[in-house]
């Protein structure tokens, strides 16, 4: 049986970088990097972006060239899902029957989208976004003729897909089943600005708006039936209704995994000699007061893999990355520090009708988040607020002339 | 093609030939360089791809921008050569450019 010392599973930013991250940190063993795409690591957030609306194309994607792999003496197992882990034995068995023993496993296999359980879920013409296969399908749809799109979802994801979406000429409905946008991740402010954008930009946007199923002719998608009985007829539909972590090989191992696979501070699961990172990863994070949390961010999956790689090479630091994020949509420029979960006070700073402004987020007084829509200086002064969880008066915060540097 | 001198962290020197168009960030980061971590992948919206760029060349550089110049000031390790790479298009008139990576945050 084939071995290696370090089994990657996932070749998402998680994975890529933890191999990456070994072989900085010393690892001399063999790699080998598992993972279900065809495709070597590329970057996903412009698959929803900049790749969608091809002003990309695949190559300027890509995490690092093919080659580079090859160099750093990393095998990539491509097309091969694992499929069971036995942590006794340190075996894992792909779909194909094909085993490997490792002596550590560092799981990065990200998640699945989250599918529609509604009746029509599964005709051609309905898609998700998360891999390259998937927009690829819906680049070719639109190259096909596709023109009126529904959007489910109103989450980054679907808004952005919407953005692009609108940008290329297409009709689109966007149906979001909460009373607001983003409501999972930001603050009323911040919702009702994107909701005014996508309006103004097209967007047919509806709040509340519960999908009853898919209609199609029998193969395709003809329409979205909503629950109050309304049909909106459509040739495409993207569904951006969030993930669902790639744990069930792990769980089926006996990882305790509630919510994701729990890892401690060093990206270790409770299994021996596998590691645990990226967005499955349910993590205490210091940053929502050392709540069990999981982020779905290229951030919390590099800086994890870097946590990760370290504790494997003999020298352990906890993880404790300020955790960050971005969002581009039309000609806006969101980003994202600290986390926003649990905040119990919200500071407007500056005028979103100015399309540049800033939403802070308090909690008991202190700074645990700011989203900055075209205001770059807010984010990088606000992260320091962050990461000190300073305590500033909101009305110093809200004055925007008062620069954030000068409220430590 | 133009070449470019890369320096990295380690204080190791090497010559690279790359393809006009690219950004400085890509030209690094697909020739082997794993110190360049680019995470945002070039739009703007992190300082992971800062380098400082031999001062021979700041005039044939774009100017930096208010929202890289914001950015950049997240850096400790900020001096008078520092940009992001991937604001900086390479063109025939960048042929010889020396640049280092810039250490860690």
């Amino acid at each position: 049986m084939e071995h290696y010392d370090a089994i990657v599973v996932g070749t998402g930013h998680g994975g890529a970088q933890a191999a990456l991250a070994l072989r900085q940190n010393g690892f001399t063993g063999s790699i080998a990097m598992v993972g279900r795409d065809k495709e070597p690591p590329y970057e996903r957030p412009p698959l929803s972006k900049e790749y969608l609306a091809r002003e990309k194309e695949f190559e300027r994607i890509l995490i690092r060239p093919a080659k580079f792999w090859e160099d750093k003496q990393i095998d990539l197992l491509l097309e091969s899902e694992v499929v069971v882990i036995d942590a006794q034995a340190k075996i894992i068995s792909l779909h194909d029957g094909r085993m490997l023993e490792y002596s550590e496993l560092i799981w990065a296999a990200g998640g699945s989208p989250r599918k529609l359980t509604c009746s029509g879920a599964e005709l051609a013409g309905v898609h998700a976004v998360r891999d390259k296969s998937d927009v690829d399908a819906i680049i070719c749809q639109l190259d096909n003729g596709a023109r009126r799109a529904v959007v489910i979802g109103g989450g980054y994801i679907g808004l952005e897909a919407a953005a692009v979406l609108r940008k290329l000429g297409c009709d689109v409905v966007l149906l979001e089943a909460l009373d607001r946008v983003l409501a999972r991740v930001a603050g009323e402010e911040l919702s009702r600005f994107f909701e005014n954008e996508h309006r103004r930009q097209g967007v047919d946007l509806r709040l509340g708006a519960l999908v009853d199923c898919i209609e199609g002719d029998g193969s395709r998608v003809t329409g979205v039936k909503l629950a109050d009985g309304e049909v909106i007829a459509c040739d495409i539909v993207i569904v951006g209704i969030g993930i669902v972590p790639a744990v069930g090989v792990l769980v089926d191992a006996g990882a305790n995994a509630p919510n994701g696979v729990a890892v401690d501070e060093f990206c270790r699961s409770s299994l021996p000699h596998v590691h645990a990172i990226g967005d499955l990863a349910l993590h205490a994070n210091s940053f929502a007061e050392g709540a069990m949390i999981r982020l779905e961010s290229v951030q919390n999956a590099n800086d994890m893999a870097n946590t990760a790689a370290r504790d494997i090479c003999g020298n352990p630091v906890p993880y404790e990355a300020t955790p960050w994020f971005w969002s581009n949509q039309y000609d806006l420029k969101l980003q994202t520090v600290g986390l926003s979960v649990g905040h119990d006070q919200t500071v407007l700073r500056g005028d979103p009708a100015t399309r540049s402004f800033s939403v802070i987020y308090l909690k008991a007084g202190k700074v645990v988040a700011l989203d900055c829509v075209n205001a770059m200086k807010d984010y990088v002064q606000g992260r320091k607020l962050v990461e000190a969880r300073a305590e500033v008066a909101p009305e110093l915060l809200r004055n925007a002339d008062h620069q954030l540097k000068h409220c430590v | 093609m133009i070449k470019l001198s890369v320096t990295t962290r380690d204080g190791e020197s090497s010559e690279i030939s790359v393809e006009e168009g690219l950004t400085l960030m890509e030209a690094i980061r697909d020739n082997g360089f794993d110190q360049l971590l680019a995470l945002c992948g070039g739009c703007c919206s992190c300082a992971t791809c800062h380098v400082h760029v031999d001062p021979a060349f700041a005039e044939k550089l774009r100017p930096i921008s208010d929202d890289e110049d914001d950015l950049l000031e997240s850096s400790d390790h900020r001096d008078g050569a520092s940009r992001l790479s991937c604001q900086i298009r390479l063109d025939a008139s960048h042929d010889g450019i020396k640049v280092r990576i810039a250490e860690e945050d």
